[in-house]
């Protein structure tokens, strides 16, 4: 069956074609290139609107033990937004720690299909890979996260060959089932159980000897090497600290050209100057992002309102809870391999450091040139519900409205941030390439974020609505492999997305056999149960033909160095 | 054929098999290095099992019909009754939850559907554990740290009786990660009723028992942070502790490199339990403020845990759910099953216990539907009663731990029991209402 979208302005960077009028043909869920003699069996007639490929949000927590703390933690957060069950939809609720379900037709109505989590925990990846399961309609996947774990220090610490270590890395994402590998506060999670209160950079883990430094540099080279698509994904050290900008530029620098990724780097970006002592380091850092091409961000903007954040990063969240609102939080020691913390947060625009936080976001967002190195992220929930993402997509393109919105915070925050000074407007090919094909490139997604033949057919349809926020809020048509899924923003199908992962190569037999008897010498769970089995992540009655199961999607890797 | 018929094989494929690295299901802790021997449809436990675990794992099979008004029927005629009663209440009501990760996500997928209220036989535990998260917040700690780094641990109720196997496998470490050797380890019991014989072991160094009775824990907590705060106590005993005997723990709470307090809510059987879990939790907080500190929540029986965490993550909300106006509501005092039942609130009850025999449904006259083992106990003759698989036996599934973060495979140990699995008899009745 052959369906054609006709007559569209298509934005689909990835191809560079930048808001040309082209008809689309999608056969059996992909985007093809039909001859002459093909009969077209369904058309839609999209002149005039605007066509993407889906939303890819590259780093949202949607799943996995710290949301469903969040979840339990706060009943008020859920207590307005509770939504019935539907004629094709489950029951559901939460604001900024949405049920599963919800998260899946909220990202859906708004024309995203892929949402990455980026903090699993391997000992929680089967929790996490569940949670994914139950969030319908679009695809996801999840970072593991290692460089707290007790193994990996101590590989470090003895100086372990690098081929053991990236056997054991690569033994981790395939036990995790993962896209890609995360870090957190490198070591630092792990200092923190040693009462360490901060780890700098060239700090050393008062137990392992190792820094962060040291941690972020061989978790780098090591995936370059295994030739995982996504680089290092890296939540670095004093999360959250004035005055982490230096921290923020010397881990640039530290990467020494290695492929990085330095996530809700907003919350990285603070100076020390003026009467507050809180000051924007997003001019410094953005310049030093333009110059090295090795570095690639997601920005974690802060939006107005009560949210909740949650984290790996036990010891920087411990150090938030005196900012709780309301006053209560969860931090927790996990396994000898990792922590969280969830703290619940109201921005206030009226506060000077909050409404410089959302100054700093946005500086950072404008200030970066090349759109392919910086996605929109609102490090969902911590920054921001991803619902705001339309109207974060409006700062972004709409200077009059960003100034209006600006001269709404806190004066001292107005007067401490060159945001107003700023005149760039984000064009639609530029969000394009932020919301769906940088991070589509970026994670090795081949037939994701773009529309060219071959690519899957996770189309979003728009409205060329002038008022961006209204346009993003409420696509016209969403497909998924296809498919309809939403209509005018309202659900008419549900689907199940897939589980992208990847797996490097390595030698099971080699790596297993130290990590056989670690498990049985020093933890509570088997090795052998550690592991996450492919028939544990397909999703049953998910919908897909016998055999040909849509489920799991092994995204491909280069070859091992 | 549907999906519900029961699985007709009348023996196993094999006559006898081996397992290794078993998860057990019979209590939270959920150790899953048993080693188990299938003969025939008998199973044994020959390697790391506890007296639960070998209870549980070696009743012998029976076969059990299904039965409708105490009738053996074909387990369509069961479904279809029990979605009879479903769809004629206005108001049912899913308890029990003895399930694992996949059996709670089809509880859950039915009450949505049904318009029920969702509560586990363990509830009112839980939800003085949540009273204190929603409060308070909590530090907690999980049981490979507890293992490997508590070098002080208290106790405030005998957790022996809970997890049988809980010293051996946590505390009575031979090699730990960051001593050479065992952690020397304090064991502090505080409370009553405690069996002390087995508490020693590897890595044991010193025991203290602080007496007081459990109602009374909360103060004895309380006395302690006041000293830590530097300041005077109000009586020269308190719970019937000498003022002594608090400093010597206060001074040893300071002195611990990684302390951890255990509790057990359903253990505090007292009015306002909640208040106690409260003045542990903060506790642990305030010492947190220098030195290392955590809590460590122990109980999470018949898949409570797990009910626990899937509630949340499909509705929003822990335990103790309404999805009566079609959205999901929370509310641990009205949607306590308990209460409704008294309240005569509900009118037909679905109780699932597929892990043990002994979550016995409560005492009603509303139309009743267990969905059971197939020796389940039973005080009165269900409407409806259907036999089914237990997840880790006779099916595959997952199980969340107790300390909250793990969650295990469990495995079919291939008895061919021909028992529905219970995924299936809730979606059957879910399709049939």
């Amino acid at each position: 069956m052959l369906i054609k979208f006709t007559g569209g302005k298509v934005y689909d960077p990835a191809n560079g074609i930048d808001g040309q009028v082209r008809d689309i043909y999608v056969r059996d869920g992909r985007v093809v290139t039909p001859s002459a003699t093909d009969t077209i069996s369904a058309e839609y007639n999209l002149a005039g609107k605007v066509v993407m490929a889906g939303g890819i949000d590259p780093h949202s927590h949607i799943g996995g033990g710290k949301m469903n703390i969040a979840r339990m933690m706060l009943p008020e957060d859920h207590q307005h937004d509770e939504v019935a069950r539907g004629d094709l939809t489950r029951a559901g609720c939460g604001h900024a720690a949405p049920s599963t379900f919800l998260a899946g037709y909220r990202y859906a109505e708004m024309g995203y299909t892929a949402a990455f989590e980026p903090a699993m925990l391997a000992v929680n990846a089967r929790q996490t890979h569940t949670e994914m399961a139950d969030t319908p309609m679009i695809d996801k996947g999840a970072y593991v996260l290692l460089g707290s774990d007790d193994y990996f220090l101590r590989l470090l610490t003895r100086g372990a060959n690098k081929e053991e270590i990236k056997d054991y890395i690569a033994w981790t994402m395939h036990a995790a089932q993962a896209l890609a590998v995360k870090v957190v506060n490198p070591g630092g999670i792990s200092a923190f159980k040693f009462n360490q209160r901060k780890l700098d950079l060239d700090e050393k883990h008062a137990f392992y000897g190792v820094t962060p430094r040291d941690i972020i540099l061989t978790l780098g080279r090591s995936l370059q090497e295994l030739g995982v698509p996504h680089p290092v994904h890296v939540h670095g050290c004093n999360l959250g600290v004035p005055g982490n900008k230096v921290t923020t530029l010397e881990t640039i620098r530290a990467a020494e050209g290695t492929p990085i990724h330095l996530t809700h780097i907003q919350f990285h970006s603070y100076g020390t100057e003026g009467d507050f002592k809180f000051s924007s380091g997003a001019a410094e850092i953005a310049e030093l992002v333009n110059q090295h091409k090795n570095v690639s961000i997601d920005v974690g903007q802060i939006m107005f309102g009560q949210t909740v954040t949650a984290s790996g990063d036990s010891m920087r969240q411990y150090g938030n809870t005196k900012s709780a609102h309301p006053k209560k939080w969860v931090v927790m020691d996990i396994e000898c391999d990792a922590g969280c913390g969830v703290v619940p947060m109201k921005y206030r625009d009226k506060s000077f450091v909050n409404a410089l936080q959302w100054a700093i976001g946005l500086e950072m967002f404008l200030l970066v040139n090349d759109p392919w190195r910086v996605f929109l992220t609102t490090d969902h929930p911590n920054g921001a519900p991803f619902t705001t993402y339309p109207h974060l997509i409006r700062l972004l393109m709409d200077k009059t409205f960003r100034n209006e919105q600006l001269r709404r915070i806190h004066p001292g925050a107005q007067a401490a941030t060159i945001l107003g000074s700023i005149t760039r407007e984000y064009s639609l090919y530029e969000i394009a390439i932020m919301t769906r094909a940088g991070p589509a490139k970026s994670l090795g997604l081949r037939d994701r974020g773009h529309l060219g033949p071959g690519a899957c057919a996770d189309i979003t349809v728009y409205d060329d609505n002038p008022d961006r926020e209204a346009m993003f809020t409420t696509p016209a048509f969403v497909f998924k492999n296809g498919e309809m899924i939403v209509r005018n923003g309202k659900i008419v199908k549900v689907v199940t997305g897939a589980t992208h992962v990847v797996r490097p190569e390595y030698d099971r037999k080699r790596t297993e056999k130290p990590l056989k008897d670690y498990f049985d010498t020093y933890h509570t769970v088997q090795m052998e149960n550690f592991r996450l089995h492919d028939d544990e992540i397909i999703t049953a009655g998910c919908g897909h033909a016998p055999g040909t199961c849509g489920c799991l999607i092994v995204q491909p890797v280069g070859a091992r160095k | 054929m549907t999906a519900v018929q029961a699985g007709a094989s009348p023996a196993p494929a094999s006559a006898s098999e081996s397992f290794s690295n078993v998860t057990c299901v019979f209590c939270g802790l959920h150790c899953d290095d048993l080693e188990i021997e299938r003969t025939g449809q008998s199973l044994q436990v020959t390697r790391n099992g506890c007296g639960k675990a070998k209870a549980g794992f070696e009743r012998p099979l029976v076969k059990t019909e299904p039965r409708v008004g105490g009738q053996p029927v074909s387990l369509n005629e069961a479904v279809a009754a029990a979605a009879k009663i479903i769809r004629s209440s206005a108001l049912p009501s899913f308890g029990g939850l003895g399930t694992d990760i996949d059996g709670m996500r089809a509880v859950m997928s039915l009450a949505d559907k049904a318009r029920g209220v969702v509560d586990h036989a363990m509830g009112e535990g839980y939800a003085q554990n949540m009273r204190v998260l929603q409060t308070r917040g909590w530090f907690m700690t999980t049981l490979t740290e507890v293992r490997n780094r508590a070098d002080l641990l208290i106790f405030t109720t005998d957790v022996l009786k809970y997890h049988h196997r809980f010293f051996e496998r946590v505390i009575h470490a031979p090699q730990t990660l960051f001593a050479d050797g065992p952690v020397k380890r304090t064991i502090v019991l505080i409370g009553e009723g405690y069996d002390t014989g087995p508490i020693s072991g590897p890595g044991v160094d010193e025991i203290v028992t602080i007496s007081c009775a459990s109602d009374r824990i909360g103060e004895v907590i309380s006395a302690l942070a006041t000293l830590s705060k530097g300041a005077p106590l109000p009586a020269e005993t308190i719970a019937g502790v000498p003022k002594p005997q608090l400093e010597d723990l206060k001074a040893r709470c300071e002195k611990a490199n990684y302390g951890v307090i255990i509790w057990i809510p359903s253990a505090f059987a007292f009015a306002n339990a909640d208040l106690t879990i409260h003045r542990i939790c903060d506790f642990v907080k305030e010492m947190n403020v220098k030195q290392r500190f955590a809590g460590l929540t122990l109980g999470g029986s018949e898949g409570s845990t797990s009910a626990a965490a899937v509630a949340a993550w499909q509705s929003g909300y822990p335990l103790r759910v309404s999805f009566a106006s079609g959205a999901p509501q929370f509310d641990p005092e009205l949607y306590a099953i308990p209460r409704l039942l008294k309240s005569g609130e509900t009118d037909a009850l679905v109780w699932l216990s597929s892990l043990t025999p002994d979550l016995a449904a409560p005492q009603t006259s509303i139309p009743t539907i267990v969905i059971g083992t197939f020796d389940m106990k039973l005080d009165r003759e269900p409407d409806v009663f259907i036999p089914v698989a237990t997840p880790g036996i006779d099916a595959r599934g997952q199980i969340m731990r107790v300390d909250g973060n793990v969650v295990l495979p469990l495995r079919d140990l291939h008895r061919a029991s021909g028992l529905a699995n219970s995924i299936a008899v809730l979606n059957a009745i879910e399709a049939a209402l």
